[in-house]
């Protein structure tokens, strides 16, 4: 599989302050990867050196085959800044036409580009009159523009509402079939664990876990969490047929390693009489994002 | 790289349309150049000289003012703008050099400075040519005047965009432009004169004087358009030394100013880190 962007051991300091520490990571073309971090984990950082903005003191990058920041390497990424902002005075329709003309594409494509993002009502209307949602819809729309090779999305989703969400990851997977490699951070965990193929958890600068979500879930094997509901009375009972099991309010809670499930389970079937309900909850996307982030913490 | 350029350009018109710039600067320049021309007609007569001639000396010394403050208005905004709002980011990652936005800000602003420009002297034009039949002979003084303005405003629009890029906050970046105006517009004439008159016809004066006009954007600017309609002796002041400068000396200040203005915006464009 040939790599969209390719960093190794990528190095970034402010003022004696360590924002980057040797970052190695890999995007591929189609490969949709989310980005998780804390506020200052160094996600925007990341970003800003992929797209050359801002120089890296140490390491290696290649967006596309090019430097980051060259003329090459640019034509080929799209970037949606966090809180995209634009002139209040331009309108939506001459806002997006301006981007097209910038990446020499014909600008009579904006109308159509602003109707991909729901936008198609208010594309004669001043950007100064949108809602946050709205100017983040007209930032999701130049991302659009051309055939780009690789997305750069900080927090792409922010300000938009749950059916807009819903479009914005349709509008990903279609780009990512078509080839696109797609790089961007969230704080929306549950969003990112359904429609992202691998996680990348930043911390304090440091890239502290890559991987699918069952390879991150593996790797951290955090307890799986059993609830049992007692039938009437039985719930004594359960509590001496299941060592470590801990009562609170009318059930159960069972916390289990992974390898265990399936033994624990079977012990639980056992019991099936004097059980009413079971619901098993494996480690959520939040327990795993904690885990690894705390780790580095320490 | 034509094609960025020009993107650049047409956003900058819609945004200066819609902000009233144009509109505004062709206001200022027209009823300014009206009130000189109506102004300049009582002393026609005994000058000798035709009515546009010395409508074309008037406009020279309102020139001066107006059309660096018109410029560094439309371009303080220009890069600081950008900063503040957030869009620069976005922006400079799309495959554009930053000297390609230089320039379509430029051909943006410029033209709409051109316009009010071309505006303004052709409504003196006119008021005086229909007062005056003679005054017909006074339109090649207000064409040199008109391009030699274009010059002077673009020189102030890369001043304003060097100032935009090393304030990198508009309210910073306005201080700056007014300062920059009154003392280079303003106090630098009044200083220089004082300088002479204290010097009283000595090596200053002689050698000094002269190079500090032609340092001066403005100043050459003025030397260049009075000097060239020989219309000396229809202003005051720094106009008289216009006599002792070549011709050629003011031409290529005038001329060389808005290359070293924009090279230097360039520049400074270039250190800001988005």
């Amino acid at each position: 599989m040939t790599s969209t962007l390719t960093i190794s051991a990528l190095t970034k300091a402010y003022d004696g302050l360590q924002a980057l520490s040797d970052v190695s990571l890999q995007v591929a073309a189609g490969e949709r990867v989310a980005l998780l971090g804390h506020n200052g984990a160094g996600k925007s950082t990341l970003m800003k050196i992929i797209l050359g903005l801002i120089a890296a003191d140490a390491g290696r990058i290649s967006v596309c085959g090019a430097a980051p920041g060259s003329h090459a390497a640019r034509a080929a990424v799209a970037y949606l800044p966090e809180n995209a902002a634009f002139h209040p005075s331009l309108t939506g329709l001459e806002q997006i036409s301006h981007y097209l003309r910038l990446r020499g594409e014909n600008s009579a494509k904006a109308m159509e580009l602003l109707g991909r993002v729901g936008l198609a009502d208010a594309a004669r209307r001043r950007i100064g009159t949108y809602s946050k949602g709205m100017r983040q819809r007209v930032g999701l729309a130049q991302t659009l523009i051309g055939n780009p090779r690789l997305l750069v999305l900080d927090e792409p989703t922010s300000g938009l509402d749950p059916i807009s969400r819903r479009d914005f990851y349709a509008l990903l997977d279609g780009l990512a079939a078509e080839g696109a490699a797609i790089l961007l951070s969230s704080h929306a965990l549950t969003e990112v664990e359904a429609r992202t193929d691998r996680l990348l958890i930043l911390s304090g600068g440091r890239l502290v876990a890559q991987g699918s979500l069952p390879e991150l879930r593996r790797e951290a094997a955090l307890p799986v969490v059993m609830h049992l509901t007692a039938r009437n009375g039985y719930a004594p009972e359960l509590m001496d047929a299941l060592p470590g099991a801990i009562q609170f309010g009318q059930g159960l809670r069972l916390n289990c390693l992974q390898q265990d499930k399936l033994a624990t389970l079977a012990r639980i079937a056992a019991l099936e009489g004097k059980i009413a309900d079971l619901d098993v909850l494996p480690p959520s996307l939040e327990d795993i994002y904690s885990h690894f982030s705390r780790r580095a913490d320490q | 790289m034509i094609a960025a350029v020009f993107a650049t350009t047409i956003s900058e018109l819609h945004i200066a349309r819609r902000n009233r710039w144009v509109a505004i600067a062709v206001a200022l320049m027209v009823v300014f150049s009206l009130v000189l021309a109506a102004a300049g007609s009582a002393a026609t007569g005994a000058l000798g000289a035709d009515r546009l001639s010395v409508t074309v000396a008037s406009l020279t010394s309102l020139s001066v003012y107006l059309v660096p403050l018109v410029a560094l208005l439309m371009s303080f905004d220009a890069i600081a703008g950008e900063v503040e709002r957030g869009t620069l980011p976005l922006l400079l990652t799309y495959p554009v050099s930053r000297w390609e936005v230089l320039l379509g800000k430029l051909m943006a602003h410029l033209s709409i400075l051109a316009l009010a420009i071309v505006a303004g002297y052709g409504a003196a034009a006119v008021a005086a040519i229909a007062a005056d039949p003679r005054a017909a002979a006074g339109l090649p003084a207000l064409w040199r005047l008109t391009w030699t303005s274009v010059l002077l405003g673009a020189t102030f629009l890369g001043v304003g965009y060097s100032l935009s890029s090393l304030a990198r906050r508009p309210s910073g970046a306005a201080g700056l432009a007014i300062g920059l105006w009154l003392g280079l517009v303003v106090l630098y004439d009044l200083a220089l004169l004082a300088a002479v008159v204290a010097d009283d016809g000595g090596t200053f004066t002689s050698r000094v004087f002269p190079l500090a006009l032609l340092a001066n954007p403005a100043d050459a600017f003025r030397l260049f358009n009075l000097a060239a309609s020989e219309a000396t002796a229809a202003a005051a002041g720094v106009g008289g030394a216009a006599a002792s400068i070549p011709l050629w000396q003011s031409l290529s200040s005038l001329l060389i100013w808005p290359v070293v203005a924009l090279a230097f915006a360039t520049t400074a464009f270039r250190k800001v880190v988005p």
